[in-house]
């Protein structure tokens, strides 16, 4: 053997002891997750089985205090007429919180356009809630730090702090925050807050008969709904705004905003 | 410095001082940042508990989890209905939300009105929406004074069982 042979295989033979038998472990990535266990909800929309029956709305509203009568509402549906000579309608009487009971679009201000059936091209429906963004515009402009993120996701108002400056509903691109005609402060989707503390899902998910809507914890790549916005192809509303909303839809158009 | 520029000045700095003791004595001891830091989560934190704290009126999970709150004394009738054409709805939607049912309240509010079927079974002309699937009426021509549950079962709403 020569020495310079010998010089290298005693090098190699040191750098492979000195190596610990832990960092050759293959780590997988599922039991780290689990034993780190982290939670952030997120929100699935199918846009698909939205039939446009109102009862998210009308479970939100009852859940959370929001009165029948008044023009606010935390979740609201969207319906999309596109005719076939190329005119694009969109309403959501009352947020559809009666649902859609008339064929005729309501194009605001008591004036109302009935679409020939003939000439519908393609109509759905979408509904809309809060985005929980992953970073807020909302709680970046409160004055008096009465919005915020929690550790877990949603983004709450602090009802007793909150001046009602109405700022926040400026700030929303989704226009997702009002002011509370009730309490006279902001008010908005908690993801039902006081609910995921019991292990129960928004009043919303659970009164969809069409399961167009789903909740999961993004974090926990075993959940099935989460499986699905990592499997499926979804898109979020303005992304170009850079909020990185927590709400995902399955079949988003283009036109949707 | 003269003493133009002191006096405003010492009024000045009164004020501060005075904002700072009153913000000392106004702002809760619990203030801070969570986790995604001051710019998104700077908040008082014992506004999370009084956010948990709100009460909880709607208890049925709906059909995947076979409605455990209501099947806990309904079981029977929750396994015949969940078989039917609307088993999917969840229960509340109809007989209204259950609170602490059967304590208080001992009987819920069931809505037997005609809009709460027409949420679904208006008939609108939307070939690609999911809508399209479910059988529709015109509600300003199908027995107009009539509430829905009078001919129809909403329990069993075949038309060949009424």
């Amino acid at each position: 053997m020569k020495r310079r042979d010998f010089v290298k295989s005693s090098i190699a033979v040191i750098a492979g002891a000195s190596v610990p038998l832990a960092a050759l472990d293959l780590i997988d990535p599922k039991e780290v997750l689990a034993a780190n266990e982290d939670i952030h909800w997120a929100f699935l929309i199918d846009t698909h089985k939205c039939v446009g029956c109102g009862f998210c709305v009308k479970a939100c509203k009852t859940e959370n205090d929001i009165p029948f009568g008044a023009k606010v509402t935390r979740t609201w549906v969207e319906r999309y007429v596109f005719t076939k000579d190329d005119r694009r309608y969109v309403d959501s009487p009352d947020g559809a919180l009666y649902g859609f009971t008339e064929s005729r679009v309501d194009l605001g201000r008591g004036e109302y356009k009935e679409i020939d059936p003939e000439n519908v091209g393609k109509a759905f429906f979408v509904p809309k809630l809060c985005n929980h963004c992953a970073t807020p515009p909302c709680t970046q402009v409160c004055p008096v730090g009465a919005t915020y993120k929690t550790d877990t996701g949603p983004v709450l108002v602090d009802k007793t702090w909150c001046i009602g400056c109405g700022y926040y509903i400026m700030a929303c691109p989704y226009g997702a925050r009002y002011f509370n005609p009730i309490t006279h402060v902001a008010d908005k989707c908690t993801f039902c807050y006081h609910r995921l503390a019991k292990d129960l899902e928004t009043a919303c998910v659970n009164a969809c008969p069409f399961g167009a809507r789903k909740m999961c914890n993004i974090r926990d790549i075993n959940d099935p709904v989460t499986k699905m916005i990592l499997n499926q192809r979804v898109g979020v509303l303005k992304d170009e705004f850079g909020t990185r909303p927590q709400a995902f839809y399955i079949g988003l158009a283009q036109e949707v905003r | 410095m003269k003493s133009h520029v002191w006096r405003p000045l010492i009024v000045v700095i009164c004020i501060v001082v005075g904002i700072l003791v009153f913000r000392l004595f106004y702002v809760p001891d619990d203030f801070g940042s969570g986790k995604a830091g001051f710019m998104y989560s700077y908040h008082r934190f014992s506004a999370e508990d009084d956010a948990r704290s709100q009460l909880i009126k709607y208890r049925d999970t709906g059909k995947q989890k076979m409605h455990e709150y209501c099947a806990e004394c309904h079981g029977d009738e929750v396994e015949i209905r969940t078989e039917d054409l609307h088993g999917i709805i969840a229960c509340e939607n109809c007989h209204g939300p259950a609170l602490n049912h059967p304590d208080e309240p001992e009987e819920l509010t069931i809505d037997r009105g005609r809009g709460l079927c027409l949420r679904c079974h208006t008939d609108l002309p939307y070939a690609t929406s999911e809508r399209h699937r479910i059988p529709g009426i015109d509600p300003k021509e199908h027995n107009v004074d009539d509430e829905c549950v009078e001919c129809h079962d909403p329990h069993n709403p075949r038309l060949e069982d009424m």
